[in-house]
């Protein structure tokens, strides 16, 4: 299966909750945003809150604004458990839809209260001349009026509302911007361009209908608005039908991945074991690692491997490194008493923080352990992810070795090695099950102090499946069964620039590779 | 606003006249309650008008004012149709009340019904406004400088045509103006204001004959004296 038919089979999964997602959010948006417009029109001291609110709104970027409602929602959502019993799924849908609902709002607010207020007051003094109440004048004279303007800020919230939906990805929901985060960490430019011409797609087409319901607001034709509204009903419809075709009510395994390549090759790898074993499955791809565990520990997923330093440092708040067994054992217990979450154990091998150098660079200067950087640190670059100076793995190995870098700079992974071997940067923060340390022939720095705790990849599950059987058995398998030369050598199937595979094909290796 | 004590009789047409900010387009909304008094009473056929709901108070009033103020998004004849829609009254008789208006206003039915205001002349869309005050059938018109935007040759037109339609139909008008020629030509009574308050109540003859003061006397003297000069260039003439 090449990369365009794989794009192609996830497009009725990826369009029908961008659209679900799009559509729900705009429809709120208006809900409030029309009758907010409408007062603060009246209202000189609402105007300038509501429009000062939808302005700040604006400023957020708008990933961390859809990033921060997971942690709001995830804290509403254990108050309401607490007090009124029940909960809700704080990972995904909900955190999107209020993000994107306040995202909408200020063209909206902006245009009706601009159409409103721009009125002719000629025409408002004739609506209450010949005897209409305020109300009246509003639904029978202003609102129409106002119509044609308010409609283009309508389609100006569709078009932001449809491009930023594809950022609900990281937040565990799925959407168009699937193809683009996978695409992303993958280098998969098909699925990148993929995602992209399918957002930017469904944007115009959204906007041509809007365009056509506006022109008839404003011609006054009402074929052209049953027009438009048809063309609205049936991409919405057309775009939601999978989902409804699909929906058989069964309780599914949901499997969390981060946005790496190895984890979308696991994730994978647990998805075939599962659904071998008749166990339904949903993915939740490329979710960021400080929501991952969370939406474990809250049941928003089930299944998920993380990293035992990852959980060491972040979670447990250690800077000890006591030894890989040791640490997978008080992990274990520390996840099943705060938690309940079952640790199932470790896969084999190790994905930890590596420091990396090109080996002529290392060789040049005499380098092989951290501490022989330290006395090079002042003059050299350094090239890390998204994460790594802000973790407390960081602040450990600056402590622990006195490291102070001239430069220091954050990638996206798969460029980080790319800008490593252009020699934009001298070290960088690599993993160690990654292909590419081997294919580049990295010199892999030591640790002589133990700054960096073990990271064995681990298999979690979700408290409501920590006594799930059949899943236990069918997870079974994958415990201790990779050897870290099988990972990397999956990885790389996936990471190299040419001949490459998708996660899902060097999954399937994978498993023929440890059923060996 | 200072006092202010006037009464318009059935009937009767009465032209306001006054420099701009004297009150008399305040005078003139306090009618309908557009504005609201603060104090004092208004009475129309010897009801209180400030007693009752000013929106009933409003439907039952014709109401033209200065640029017409038609409703842009809606045809001549919805224009037309807005009050009786509000009252409630039944489509047919509202279509027929349309024509039957717009026959009035010496617009063409079957050419003007589906036009939007944009497509008309300024005397076009007064006539329009004319007509959607009229449909209703009130008895009392308010109209304030309802053809002060309009070319002269037009203007004397729909001033003519309305005076007619004011005796034809029995209405009481009460007209804001600040041409003292129009109201000369128009009124059965003028009524001067200035600076809020009311300085002289009376037919245009005895305005002419007997103005109270230097200002009533500078306010009729400018339409005679044109009438003078007029006269002088039509003798030279021939």
């Amino acid at each position: 299966m090449n990369s365009f038919d794989e794009a192609w089979g996830n497009l009725p999964d990826f369009l029908s909750w961008h659209v679900l997602l799009s559509v729900s959010a705009l429809a709120l948006g208006l809900l409030i945003s029309l009758p907010l417009a409408i007062l603060a029109a009246r209202s000189r001291w609402l105007r300038g809150a509501a429009l000062g609110f939808a302005s700040v709104i604006q400023t957020i970027p708008s990933l961390a604004l859809l990033a921060l409602f997971y942690p709001v929602l995830l804290i509403i959502s254990r108050f309401t458990q607490d007090v009124f019993g029940f909960g809700f799924r704080a990972l995904g849908f909900l955190p999107a839809l209020v993000a994107l609902t306040l995202y909408s709002m200020l063209p909206v607010l902006r245009n009706t209260i601009t159409a409103l207020n721009g009125i002719d007051p000629a025409v408002k003094m004739a609506a209450r001349g010949v005897g209409m109440t305020p109300r009246q004048s509003l639904f029978q004279v202003e609102l129409p009026l106002a119509a044609p303007v308010i409609m283009a800020g309508i389609r100006t919230a569709a078009v932001w509302v449809i491009g930023t939906a594809t950022l609900a990805t990281p937040i565990g929901q799925t959407s168009l911007g699937n193809y683009i985060f996978t695409g992303l960490q993958t280098e998969n430019w098909v699925f990148v361009l993929f995602g992209v011409v399918s957002a930017a797609g469904l944007a115009v087409i959204i906007d041509r209908l809007l365009a056509l319901a506006e022109d008839g607001l404003a011609l006054r034709s009402d074929a052209r608005i049953f027009a438009a509204l048809t063309g609205l009903a049936v991409v919405i419809g057309v775009s939601l039908y999978p989902m409804f075709a699909s929906a058989g009510g069964e309780r599914t395994v949901t499997i969390g991945t981060k946005s790496f390549d190895e984890q979308y090759i696991l994730g994978n790898v647990i998805a075939d074991k599962l659904n071998a074993a008749g166990i339904p499955t949903t993915r939740r791809d490329g979710l960021g690692s400080t929501v991952i565990f969370r939406a474990l520990a809250a049941n928003d997923l089930d299944v998920y491997i993380d990293y035992s330093g990852t959980i060491w440092t972040t979670e447990m708040h250690r800077s000890d490194a006591p030894g890989r067994t040791a640490v997978l054992k008080q992990i274990g217990d520390y996840m099943t008493k705060k938690y309940g979450v079952r640790l199932m154990g470790g896969l084999g091998f190790e994905n930890a923080y590596a420091f990396a150098m090109r080996a002529d660079k290392a060789a040049a200067l005499h380098i092989n352990s951290l501490s022989d950087l330290a006395l090079y640190a002042p003059q050299l670059k350094i090239g890390g992810d998204f994460e790594i100076f802000s973790r407390p793995e960081w602040r450990a190995v600056v402590q622990g070795y006195g490291l102070k870098f001239a430069v220091q700079r954050q990638y996206q992974a798969n460029l980080m090695y790319s800008a490593l071997m252009a020699g934009d940067v001298d070290v960088i923060s690599a993993f160690s099950s990654d292909g590419r340390i081997a294919q580049y022939g990295l010199k892999v720095l030591a640790d002589p102090k133990g700054a960096l705790p073990p990271y064995d990849a681990i298999l979690l599950v979700s408290p409501s499946h920590a006594n799930d059987d059949a899943l236990l058995k069918a997870l079974q398998p994958l415990i201790g069964a990779i050897r870290l030369d099988t990972m990397q050598k999956a990885n790389l199937m996936v990471d190299r620039p040419d001949d490459k595979r998708s996660p899902a094909q060097a999954a399937r290796w994978l498993e023929k590779a440890i059923t060996r | 606003m200072r006092a202010v004590d006037l009464a318009v009789a059935d009937g009767e047409f009465l032209v306001l006249i006054g420099e701009s900010g004297s009150g008399k387009t305040t005078t003139l909304n306090m009618i309908n309650r557009l504005i609201e008094p603060t104090a004092g009473a208004i009475r129309v056929d010897g009801e209180d008008a400030l007693a009752g709901d000013p929106v009933g108070l409003r439907r039952r009033m014709g109401y033209v004012f200065q640029g017409a103020g038609l409703f842009p998004h809606l045809t001549v004849a919805e224009n037309i149709a807005v009050t009786p829609k509000l009252l409630n009254w039944g489509r047919e008789e509202i279509a027929a009340r349309v024509d039957e208006l717009l026959n009035l206003v010496r617009l063409d039915p079957a050419q003007y019904r589906r036009r939007f205001p944009r497509e008309l002349s300024g005397g076009q869309q007064q006539r329009v406004a004319l007509a959607r005050a009229l449909a209703a059938k009130p008895k009392i018109m308010l109209m304030d400088e309802p053809f002060g935007a309009l070319d002269p040759l037009i203007r004397d037109d729909l001033a003519e045509d309305y005076r007619q339609i004011h005796n034809s139909l029995g209405l009481t008008t009460i007209f804001v103006t600040h041409d003292m020629t129009e109201a000369m030509l128009l009124g059965d009574r003028i009524a001067v204001m200035k600076d809020g308050a009311l300085v002289q109540v009376s037919t245009p003859n005895e305005l002419l004959s007997h103005p109270v003061d230097d200002f009533v006397k500078a306010l009729v003297d400018t339409p005679r004296k044109r009438a003078r000069r007029l006269a002088q260039v039509l003798a030279d003439a021939s």
